[in-house]
Order: C-alpha cells, then structure tokens, then sequence
C-alpha cells in the first residue's frame, strides 16, 4: 500500500510539472540583474535534405550576428540551433523541443513556409514568438499576433519583379511553370498568376511539377513548342537548377522569371551558363550600398570565407531585430519581447535597408530586382 | 504538340528505367529474390562516377567504367553478406527482402556520410553540354549517350546471356540450382556473377541518369526505386526483355501523361497503366505463369 502510494505522489508530481500551461509564461532563464541581458533563443533550420541549400548560410547569418550582439554587451543571446531536415513533421517536433524542453524566449525560422503552417500554429497556441526569416508564402503572419517575419513575402517582391521584367522586356505572353505540392511553390504561383493577371500579360500555358522531379522534358517541350516572351517559374532551388538546364537544352533563349527559390548562389554554380538571363526578385543583394549591408558583407567573409547569400542577410537580420525587442523588453519575458517586436522596430538600420513591421507583422522594405549576368546576380535596370 | 519530340524525352527516359530494372530483373531469375538494395547501389554507382570524374579528374567514359566495376563489386559484397547466409532457410525469400532492405540502409547512410545531403554537380566542362538538332528533334549529347550506351550494355547482357557457357550455365541455374548443381555448375559461382553484373548495371544507370541530369544526391534513388519494380512486375519477373520493353512503356507513358494531361496526373496514370496491363496479363508482358511451387 504504502508503495503504491509513494509511485503515485511521484507520478502525481511528474504530470502537474509536464502540464503545459495555457497562459504563457516566462519560461526562459530570468534575465535581470547586472550587465547584460541574457536570453536563449531557439533557432529551427533545415539543414539537411531539400532545403539545406538555404539552411545552411541561415544558420552562418544567425551565428555571425550573435557574436556581434552578445560582443557588444547589452544583450547576450545564446542560440539553440535545431534541425528539421526539410520536414513539416520534424520541424513540429523541433519547436516542441525548443519550447517546453530549452524553454526559449523566441524561435527563428523556419526555414520553409511549409514547415511554418504546421509548426508556426504551436508555438502561438503556447505564447512564443517567432520570427520567420525566410518564410514568404501566404498565411504565415495570419496565424496569430505571436508570429513575425522579416522576409519579405512573395507578395510584395513578384509584382515588382512582373512590373520590372515587362518593361525590359516588352512582355506580352509568357507560360509558367510551379511546384504544386509545396506551400511555398504554390502560393509563389499564385501571386505570379495574380501579379501577369494585373500587369496583362497573357499566359499560354501552365504546367505542373513535384518535388523531387528531376526531369521537366515533357514540359519544356510543351511551353517552347508554343513560344512565350519568357517563362516564369515558382520553384525551389534543386528543382530549378534542373529547370534552367532543362530549358536551355529544349531552345529557349528568353528571360526565365523566378521567384524566391532562385535566390540562392547554388542555382547559379549548378546551371552553370543555363543561369544568364534569369531574373530575380529579391529583399536583398549584396549590391546595395549601406553601410549595414558593407559591415556584414566584410564580416561574413572573413568569418565564413564566402560570400553571404540573401538567407544569410535575413538570418543575421532576424537576430539583430530580436536582440533590439530584448533590449527594449528589458527582459527574456516571451510576451514582453513579443510586445517589444510590435511596437519597437521602426526604421531599424540593417543589411536589408530600413527596416520596420507592417501592421500585419510582415517586413516592410524595399525589394530589390535582379538579373543573372556574367556568373553573378546584379541589379536588372 | 509536338510528338516526335516527347517520344525522344520518353525514349530516353525509359531507356534508363530500362538498365535499372535489368538489374532487378536478372536477381530474380536467377536466385528467386528481390534485391531491395538495388536502388542504393544505383546511387552508389553515381556517386562512384562522379568522385572519379570530380575528384580524380577522370573522362566520363572511365568515370562510367569506374561505377560499373565499384558497383559490381558492391554486388559481390551485397550477396556474401545479406543474401548467402540466409540462402538455406525456408523463408529465404523473404530473409533476403528484408535483409536486402537493411544493407540499402546502411548503404545510404555510408553515402550520407562520406558526401552529405548536398547536390553535387559534375565539374564543368567535364559533361558535353550541347544539343543535336536533327530535323526539329532537340537531342542533348548526353541524353543520346545515355541511350547508346544502355542499348550496348543491353545487348551485350543478352549476348552474355545466349551465347556464352557462362550464360548457359546462368540458365540452368535459374530453371534449377539443383539441378544445376548435380550437373557440375558452380551455382556459388554464378549467383555471385549474377550479383556482380546486376549491380554494375545498376551503378551504370545510376551514374548515366546523374550524368544525363547533372545533379547527384544521396535521394537519386529515391523516385527510380518504386518504378523499377513495377517495371519489372509489369514485364514479367526474370525476363529480360521484359524489364526492356516495360521500361521503355514507362518512360513513354510518363512523358505522354505530363504533356497530354498535366504532371498531378503522371504517376497515376503511369501506375495505373502498369495496373491495366496486370490485370490483362498477370504474369507480366513476358512472364511465364507460374506454377505454384507449394
């Protein structure tokens, strides 16, 4: 008897300490009292599979600006980097960790807008913050008031990139071509349907791929075989590598037209010369001159021995505007900080450009259009 | 749509469908088991193919020579340690699945660990890149290589197969390792041959179809696995040229089913074509029904 009333205090005490509170709580270690401000921040990445091309200068932007936080003494961030392997289900698990076991005041990433849907949700219903850093399909910031980006959405970038590639290129007809089980390929898809659809550029035909594909032939040959001023593509950027060698190789000459997938210097390197010509829109390119963007472009060299790609600019963003809410939060308190991201962060100065959040929590900067020329991306005038 | 075109796409397609599902199709014939590892070994033969050509800056031509041989010996090893040992047991059909399923694990993630989840890309400049164009038909260098030299090995399995005493003593065993055996065939011998050849055909495949793509990752076997097999259910289980003719109706039907209908539909109405054809001949296009050997 009396054992058995022992095993039930003790099971008795382990559920009341697992119970997950419903009113979020300060779960990260107290930050207070002399000198710097200390905070764990939990960072979800896909570092390996699919999305590791990404992943990984992520995960360099994120380490580079937090020695430069934590170096310059008011605030000191210790990152907590998980992996989830390109995956939705992973990457539940990931926050999961992150939250109830590290108990971090705010998680960075995920890296796929994929991911996002599934796990964004979890951390809300539990009061955590997170900053998405390279999420740009739609529905992300919907998902409740805890929820921040600092990636500029398809939505603000495609119709600048649409606008921008029909004047210099007199665009009348084009045909497209997107991932269809992907989040991020389709809701990419669907703001260059609306954005052609607003700008009159007829389309003359639509195809479909999965990921994982590696051959698009029967499509190539479909779309050349009807002619269009350019294709446009909403992919990520295995399959677009392949997309771009595709299309070279079945004839087509034009401007390929992509979305937020391209933006990586892995396109490049594997398409080689299939590369020229293809157009970018993005919130960042090492081009842009402001001395934020000088700083972290020399510092990222020599830290990483490469250069930066725009991952790396909005990672080492999103970390440098969590470190500005801590600081003006004054504490690790998780809904202070998310308080702090919401009013705080007007016209911050980062490699991005002048940085603030949009009413709806979305990043509100300017985008950048960008063309492959000469094995590099420069700015398309 | 321009027909002459796509049938190019699906021939070529196929004809790497084709020279992976040999592979399989010969371990069934002759040693009654599915290789599950047949798919790891492919990647493993493009990787083969690509560190001779990226790291040691061999011609494509010794790169495929290199995949060819590594991955037959792959095979060897396969054979002595997933499939030998279990070979006496009454359920040695599936011990060997199962094993097989185990070894292409471990295969994987020795891959994993020697090359990570990158995707590599051969070195420029190593892989012909230009275009033939005959009579309006695009056809890449080295998707025509493809098919040349899937056509070659092809032919020369059959002739190995037909013409040769190794082929015939192959025969025997695969009519009757008993049999076989009492009439002096080494059937050790041949299995491990069986092994060895299926394998370097499948390392070839692997390294053609990451050289006709230009991308190597440790997942390339991952989407030619499944099809392999059906290929194989679909042309009749260890026969040759079924595995030929099934994978050459898959390539073709995968092309025609994106370019008539969409790519949402392409594995459903590759598959389901697979299906019909079961339904109408169960034994496979070239299969011979079987008797119940129960």
């Amino acid at each position: 008897m009396r054992r058995l009333t022992v095993l039930a205090a003790i099971l008795l005490t382990a559920a009341c300490s697992a119970s997950p509170g419903a009113a979020p709580t300060t779960g990260a270690p107290a930050g207070s009292g002399g000198g710097q401000l200390q905070a764990k921040v939990g960072a979800v990445l896909s570092l390996t599979k699919g999305a590791a091309v990404y992943g990984v200068t992520q995960q360099n932007g994120l380490q580079l600006a937090a020695e430069e936080v934590n170096a310059a003494g008011k605030v000191s961030i210790e990152l907590v980097i998980e992996d989830d392997a390109s995956d939705p289900q992973t990457g539940i698990t990931a926050f999961q960790k992150l939250i109830n076991q590290d108990k971090v005041s705010a998680i960075i990433g995920p890296t796929l807008s994929n991911t996002a849907a599934s796990s964004d949700p979890k951390a809300q219903e539990l009061g955590v913050p997170v900053l998405g850093v390279s999420n740009t399909a739609a529905g992300i910031t919907e998902i409740g008031d805890f929820i921040f980006r600092d990636s500029l959405t398809e939505g603000q970038v495609i119709p600048q990139t649409i606008a921008k590639a029909k004047e210099s290129y007199s665009l009348a007809k084009v045909a497209v071509l997107y991932g269809q089980d992907d989040a991020f390929t389709k809701s990419g898809y669907d703001v260059f349907a609306k954005a052609l659809t607003d700008s009159a550029i007829s389309v003359v035909a639509t195809e479909t791929f999965s990921k994982g594909d590696k051959n698009f032939s029967a499509q190539l040959t479909k779309i050349v075989g009807l002619a269009p001023d350019a294709i446009v593509v909403s992919a990520l950027a295995v399959e677009g590598s392949l997309i771009l060698t595709q299309a070279r190789q079945a004839g087509f000459t034009g401007p390929i037209i992509g979305g937020n997938g391209f933006n990586s210097p892995t396109v490049i390197t594997n398409a080689g010369a299939a590369a020229e010509g293809l157009v970018v829109g993005a919130a960042w390119n090492s081009a842009s001159d402001n001395p934020e963007n000088k700083a972290f472009l020399s510092a990222y060299q020599a830290k990483f021995g490469s250069a930066p790609d725009q991952f790396a600019a909005q990672a080492y963003s999103g970390v440098k505007i969590l470190a500005r809410a801590i600081e003006t939060a004054g504490s690790s308190d998780r809904v202070k900080i998310q308080q702090a991201l919401k009013t705080s962060i007007k016209d911050l100065p980062l490699p991005l450009g002048s940085f603030s959040f949009t009413e709806t929590r979305d990043a509100d900067h300017p985008a950048v259009v960008q063309i492959v020329k000469d094995g590099a991306f420069q700015i398309l005038s | 749509m321009d027909v002459a075109q796509q049938l190019a796409n699906g021939i070529f397609l196929g004809s790497i469908y084709a020279l992976f599902a040999l592979g399989y199709t010969l371990v069934f014939g002759v040693l009654d088991v599915l290789n599950l590892a047949h798919a790891a070994v492919f990647t493993l033969g493009a990787f083969m193919g690509l560190t001779a050509v990226a790291k040691l800056g061999l011609p494509i031509w010794v790169g495929v020579g290199v995949a060819f041989i590594g991955a037959g010996l792959v095979g060897i090893v396969l054979e002595r340690v997933a499939f030998a040992p279990l070979r006496r047991r009454p359920d040695t059909r599936f011990a060997g699945l199962l094993s097989s399923l185990a070894m292409a694990s471990l295969f994987v993630a020795i891959a994993q660990g020697i090359f990570g989840p990158e995707t590599y890309i051969f070195p420029p400049g190593s892989v012909p890149s230009e275009t033939l164009i005959v009579g309006g038909l695009r056809l890449p260098v080295t998707q025509l290589l493809v098919v040349v030299v899937s056509v070659l090995l092809m032919a020369g399995l059959s002739w190995l197969v037909q013409r040769t005493r190794f082929g015939r003593a192959l025969r025997a065993v695969a009519e009757n390792p008993r049999a076989a055996a009492l009439l002096g065939i080494d059937v050790d011998r041949v299995y491990s041959a069986t092994f060895f050849l299926s394998s370097a055909l499948g390392g070839v495949a692997g390294v053609l179809y990451a050289l006709a793509f230009n991308s190597v990752a440790i997942d390339l076997g991952g989407s030619i696995e499944l099809k392999g097999l059906a290929v194989i259910i679909v042309g009749g289980m260890g026969s040759l040229l079924g595995a030929l003719v099934g994978g050459l109706v898959l390539g073709l039907s995968e092309v025609f089913a994106v370019a008539v209908i969409g790519s949402t539909w392409r594995d459903a109405i590759a598959f389901g074509l697979l299906a019909l054809i079961l339904i109408v001949r169960p034994q496979g296009l070239f299969g011979r029904p079987t008797l119940r050997r129960d």
